[in-house]
């Protein structure tokens, strides 16, 4: 194995924090057939490498965070009928395994919402490291897709067909700018 | 620990409102159920009309909704759904979303009607309003069949066992307020 190749299956040693402006949580869901998306603003994300390579991405989100283009939406997501805000304040996640192969990444970690955790597997992209004006920045990009009533986020209405109006299955999207600390 | 019971029904001899008064004799020590009497009082939902000052009979009801603990709603069913002035002030009282006077509220809804489905389609109606304005709704209610045969002449429900689940429902309120934690006992 080469220098190079070497270089891109590993994660940068170090801690590196996401650059909340550039930095983003979202999720989309299809609703009434089109698709409805949402995003937690701000979020923390961490990812630590050790030296010997062994590496943790965590991140946390408040509920009170979440994001949709309509107050009166944020409001009903914020409901005992979705996060339950009031008795789940926050949603976490945290990598049990991180596999870097070139410039993808295959991630497994439990997302915790609603208070109820779950594994899941997300993958994606990673860029980096690349110094920018004094700083050190990895990009990494992840996605999956998780049943939301495995969290006990039940609520749907059906169509006039009788069919629901929610789909179960929503995309979660990281697009992560890690600064070095 | 304090219960803001609601009628939906304005009547004088209201079923629903009868059925609230026994639910107030069910209540455990240290706990009082009090009746909301302005229903009647409530103005049509305008937006135009939707500032500060509210109007006073809306300002009462979510003063009266802010202070309670609980709330638990008697409908009747009008036209399989939920009588128009209830939802009218369930809709001030919405207002506005974020910080409306029901969001979190342990809430419950039960129901009286003179046909043999005890306001079912109406009950189910209110939980799903309740719970899209942010209120804690509990699956627990009781529906009363033939309401008209089921109080005495002195409105007093006479049923054991609709008592009973009216009773439980009663605990369930409370016990939801207690799991939430925001009162000792």
């Amino acid at each position: 194995m080469n220098t190079l190749a070497q270089t891109t299956q590993a994660l940068p040693t170090g801690t590196w924090e996401a650059d909340a402006a550039h930095s983003r949580a979202e999720f989309a869901v299809e609703y009434m057939g089109g698709t409805f998306r949402g995003a937690f603003s701000p979020f923390e994300a961490r990812l630590a490498v050790a030296e010997d390579g062994t590496a943790t991405l965590s991140g946390v989100a408040r509920a009170e965070s979440v994001r949709v283009q309509n107050e009166d939406l944020e409001a009903h997501l914020l409901s005992p009928e979705f996060f339950d805000a009031e008795r789940t304040p926050e949603l976490t996640f945290r990598t049990t395994d991180i596999r870097r192969s070139g410039e993808t990444v295959d991630v497994d970690g439990e997302l915790v919402v609603h208070g109820r955790p779950q594994q899941v597997h997300l993958t994606g992209a990673v860029r980096g490291p690349i110094e920018a004006y004094g700083q050190e920045r990895i990009s990494l990009t992840l996605e999956a897709t998780v049943d939301r009533t495995a969290f006990g986020l039940n609520w749907n209405a059906p169509l006039g067909d009788g069919t629901p109006a929610l789909a179960n299955d929503v995309l979660l999207t990281a697009e992560l700018y890690l600064v070095k600390r | 620990m304090r219960i803001l019971g609601i009628s939906g029904s304005l009547r004088r001899d209201s079923h629903n409102t009868k059925l609230l008064r026994a639910a107030a004799e069910l209540v455990p020590d240290g706990v009082e159920l009090e009746l909301w009497d302005r229903l009647r009082q409530v103005p049509p939902y305008d937006q135009d009309e939707d500032l500060e000052p509210a109007p006073p009979a809306v300002a009462a009801l979510r003063g009266a909704l802010a202070g309670a603990d609980a709330v638990l709603f008697a409908t009747p069913e009008y036209n399989t759904s939920v009588p128009g002035q209830l939802k009218n002030a369930i809709d001030w009282a919405s207002r506005p979303p974020r910080t409306n006077p029901l969001r979190n509220t342990p809430t419950a809804v039960i129901g009286a009607s003179t046909g043999a489905f005890g306001a079912v389609w109406s009950q189910q109606e209110l939980r799903k309003v309740l719970r899209s304005l942010g209120a804690r709704v509990l699956d627990e209610g009781i529906a009363v069949r033939h309401a008209d045969r089921q109080f005495d002449v002195e409105g007093r429900l006479t049923d054991e066992v609709l008592l009973e689940e009216l009773r439980a429902v009663v605990g369930a309120l409370v016990g939801s307020v207690r799991e939430r934690g925001l009162v000792a006992a």
